[in-house]
């Protein structure tokens, strides 16, 4: 693979071809705050926290790091006016939904988002990022949970029988960002087994 | 039928069918697409048989079931040639007095002719009745002279001459660069230029590449896509082999609804009709091109007519978009070059092969070349599909062709470009519609619905209404799309309740600006388009609501009342039968009175109410007057014993 040179905020970066802006920013030391992305899984982009300004053909445009791969000359700014006033409405809106999820409080400390304009009817704080459903897709090749409905209807939701035997000894569903995948596995598999016991 | 192997044949067997054919015969054709089917049409063609039969006329008078001639509005039509009789609104009673009078006798039914509503004047033939004469049917013409379930008609009108000439006296080169000079662009609602796509996907590396047609038409009310499938379906697959010799294809799918049971019909037997003349297999018409042709058929999510989420349902996955920044074009089907095109985009192809790009390139504005299908629907007196040059004006469009407002209303707003269009004031009418100018007004060509509105329209239900649409549609995969959304149906849902706060329009704004910024594929960024238009045009109302509590054209039902005057109620009993949850009381010469907690605002008492009383009105919900006593009767009117 061949090497590549970039400029991520002025600063020349070096990177391999086929890397993501999000790779080759955090090999250089620098950070971009994610929340979808997990390094063992492919590239995802749904939450957009990791949005970036880059240059191409004189243009300037905002771009997912996480997916966007690196090129000879690439010009990107992690941390421009633009991708500043689009992590903070995003975020006040993620606070609508997940005011208790600690990545997303810590963020939104960062970048300074403290009033939330939104009406909270029903939080759910699930933001669908996909992490627990794309790493046992993709690394533990179990299956045991899934995407259920479409649109705003989506939720995560585990396959009881197969959850029953994979989750107990993989408990990678503590890595959830928002923290709330432990309540819906008690809900939807331990609960469950509990009543099946009895 | 046997193959076709050059282009010599191809033209002789042209001449055969036409030498067959006697152009002075009578030919009674009659719309079974669609729209026509569902006012009759099929019983009319029924009956049209049937007579033929018990007359003993079959051989002598041709009948020809063809695709959407267009005009729905007034359908079943039927067209009779070689004159161009053109009756409207036919039903099976009338098939017998057709063929006795007009075809036996030469004499014309006046009740069937269309009426113009302006002048009044009855016009007989096709060609003159406005809604036709203003167009320019370049690709749509020829349904009103094809059964689409008969090679042989497109064969007659020189269909697949543009085949032959692209894959026996042209390059792909040539082919490519014929496109991209003639300046096509996509009609599915992008405008990107087709020529440079083509280029693109025959550039990108990989020995296998793939062509396909987009025909997941999901705006609502749009359905040039579908009418052309089921009433040409020749012309799209003509335009997409010629499209995959230039690339280098030689697999293609069309991906069609499964809700369009006509289209997915009418293409089946178009497929294996070309394949039986050999315009598809191996060695077509001797060129030693090789090209077959799949059809997928759609699970109904407008989201998968996206490119990239349709080439995920088309490998079997789940219809969702991925973010686009190695285009389709280098890596969609199983990762490898596939070019995408809408319907209309491939059904222009063999004209402009056929005609070449300098006479494509004189149809239309600097920008935008050719004619643009639109679904013409809404508040106007001729709904239907029309077909123009780019660059007629929305005023020419909406009255020169469509007639203007039904019932004396006043024009407010149009909708171009479906649900992710905007809607455009009466000050824009005379902007020249092509892909830039409504990109420049805040809307959209998109894939061509128009929906004009008229003055009873809301336009913050308006946008609500878009907005609900595309939250049911939009897959939900990333969160300023789902998020937004919710937030913005929400927002503008307490607005068209009173509920509104006077910081939401800027609300309103951040949301749109976070999801036209951030959102993964063209629905998101595209679903601000409705909310913004109409707070940059109709501001004015979105402030009404929120200050005032007021719905002035009288739609959110929150916000309006219906009131009876009791000065001018006659206790006629009308409204008080009429209402369909008995909230109004009173009794015969007993003024009548609405329960306003029963009421649900559904505004039949107004309909019913006699205009000489002219009694029921609607009011403000903030401002209705007080009820008159109960049991009040009616004074007896002067003058009466």
């Amino acid at each position: 693979m061949s090497e590549i040179t970039l400029k991520i905020n002025g600063k020349s970066v070096k990177a391999k071809e086929g890397m993501t802006i999000l790779e080759a920013a955090r090999g250089a030391g620098i950070t971009i705050p994610t929340l979808c992305h997990h390094k063992k899984l492919a590239p995802y982009g749904a939450c957009r926290l990791c949005m970036v300004e880059i240059v191409k053909r004189g243009r300037a445009q905002l771009v997912v790091s996480c997916v966007y791969q690196v090129a000879e000359g690439l010009e990107v700014e992690t941390e421009s006016l633009k991708v500043i006033r689009f992590r903070k409405l995003l975020l006040e809106l993620m606070l609508a939904n997940a005011p208790e999820a600690k990545p997303i409080q810590r963020y939104a400390k960062q970048y300074g988002v403290d009033t939330v304009r939104y009406e909270i009817d029903v939080p759910n704080p699930c933001i669908l990022c996909g992490r627990c459903v794309r790493y046992c897709d993709e690394v533990k090749k179990a299956n045991a949970i899934g995407f259920v409905g479409r649109g705003q209807e989506q939720k995560v939701m585990f396959l009881a029988e197969v959850a029953a035997d994979e989750c107990p000894t993989c408990k990678k569903y503590l890595a959830c960002p928002t923290q709330i995948l432990q309540s819906i596995y008690k809900s939807q598999v331990m609960l469950r087994d509990e009543q099946g016991n009895q | 039928m046997s193959r076709i192997n050059s282009a010599e044949e191809l033209k002789s067997i042209r001449n055969e069918i036409l030498s067959n054919r006697d152009p002075k015969r009578p030919c009674i054709t009659l719309c079974t697409g669609t729209a026509c089917q569902a006012t009759g049409a099929g019983e009319v063609y029924d009956a049209f048989e049937k007579e033929l039969k018990e007359r003993d006329l079959e051989k002598a008078i041709d009948l020809k079931g063809t695709g959407c001639h267009g005009f729905c509005e007034k359908g079943p039509i039927v067209v009779i040639y070689p004159d161009g009789i053109c009756y409207v609104r036919v039903q099976p009673g009338d098939v017998s007095e057709i063929i006795s009078q007009t075809l036996e006798k030469s004499v014309i039914i006046d009740r069937l002719l269309y009426t113009d509503p302006t002048t009044g004047e009855k016009i007989v033939y096709e060609s003159d009745i406005p809604f036709y004469k203003h167009q320019n049917r370049l690709i749509f013409g020829d349904n009103r002279r094809i059964d689409p379930k008969n090679i042989q008609d497109y064969l007659a009108l020189g269909g697949y001459e543009a085949l032959a000439k692209a894959i026996c006296r042209m390059t792909p080169d040539q082919v490519l660069e014929e496109v991209k000079k003639a300046h096509v662009r996509g009609r599915g609602g992008g405008g990107f230029p087709t020529g440079i796509k083509w280029e693109s996907c025959r550039n990108a590396p990989g020995d296998i590449k793939y062509v396909i047609v987009n025909c997941d038409e999901g705006d609502p009310g749009a359905y040039m896509d579908r009418s052309i499938m089921e009433g040409n379906p020749h012309l799209v697959l003509e335009g997409l082999i010629i499209g995959a010799y230039a690339i280098g294809a030689n697999e293609g799918f069309v991906y069609v609804r499964q809700e369009y049971p006509l289209a997915v019909k009418n293409l089946a037997v178009a497929l294996t009709q070309a394949e039986e003349f050999g315009f598809l297999g191996d060695n077509i018409l001797g060129s030693g091109f090789n090209f077959t042709v799949k059809v997928h058929r759609g699970a109904g999510a407008f989201i998968s007519g996206e490119s990239s989420a349709l080439m995920a349902a088309i490998e079997g996955n789940l219809g969702r978009p991925r973010p686009k920044y190695i285009h389709t074009v280098e890596s969609g089907i199983w990762g490898r070059p596939s070019n995408l095109n809408n319907v209309e985009t491939w059904a222009n192809i063999p004209v402009v092969i056929k005609k070449g790009a300098e006479w494509y390139r004189g149809i239309g504005t600097e920008g935008s070349k050719g004619t643009k299908i639109f679904a013409l629907v809404g508040k106007v007196n001729n709904t239907g599909l029309v077909e123009v040059p780019m660059g007629m004006t929305l005023r020419d469009i909406i009255f020169k062709i469509g007639g203007g407002i039904p019932g004396g209303k006043k024009f407010k707003a149009v909708q171009t470009g479906g649900p992710s269009g905007g809607c455009l004031p009466e000050e824009y009418l005379d902007t020249p519609v092509d892909f830039d100018e409504l990109t420049k007004l805040g809307s959209m060509m998109g894939s061509g619905g128009m929906i004009v509105m008229d003055e009873d329209t809301c336009m913050v239900d308006v946008a609500k209404y878009f907005l609900n649409f595309l939250g049911d549609e939009s897959c939900g995969q990333c969160y300023p799309c789902r998020e937004g959304l919710r937030q913005l149906i929400k927002i503008l849902g307490d607005i068209t309740e009173g509920k509104g706060r006077e910081s939401d329009i800027e609300l309103l704004e951040d949301i749109c600006t976070l999801m036209k910024d951030g959102s993964l594929c063209a629905l998101g960024k595209t679903a601000a388009n409705p909310v913004l238009s109409t707070i940059r045009y109709f501001r004015n109302e979105y402030d009404e609501h929120i200050k005032n509590h007021r719905c002035t054209a009288g739609v959110c039902k929150e916000l309006i009342a219906y009131y009876i005057h009791a000065e001018t109620c006659r206790a006629c009993m009308i409204c008080f039968k009429a209402c369909p949850v008995e909230a109004i009381s009173g009794w015969l010469r007993t003024i009548h009175r609405i329960d306003q907690e029963k009421c649900t605002k559904c505004g039949t008492c107004l309909d019913f109410c006699p205009p000489i009383y002219d009694a029921v009105s609607r009011v403000p919900s903030e401002e209705i007057p007080p009820l008159p006593p109960l049991g009040l009767q009616v004074k007896r009117l002067k003058g009466k014993k």
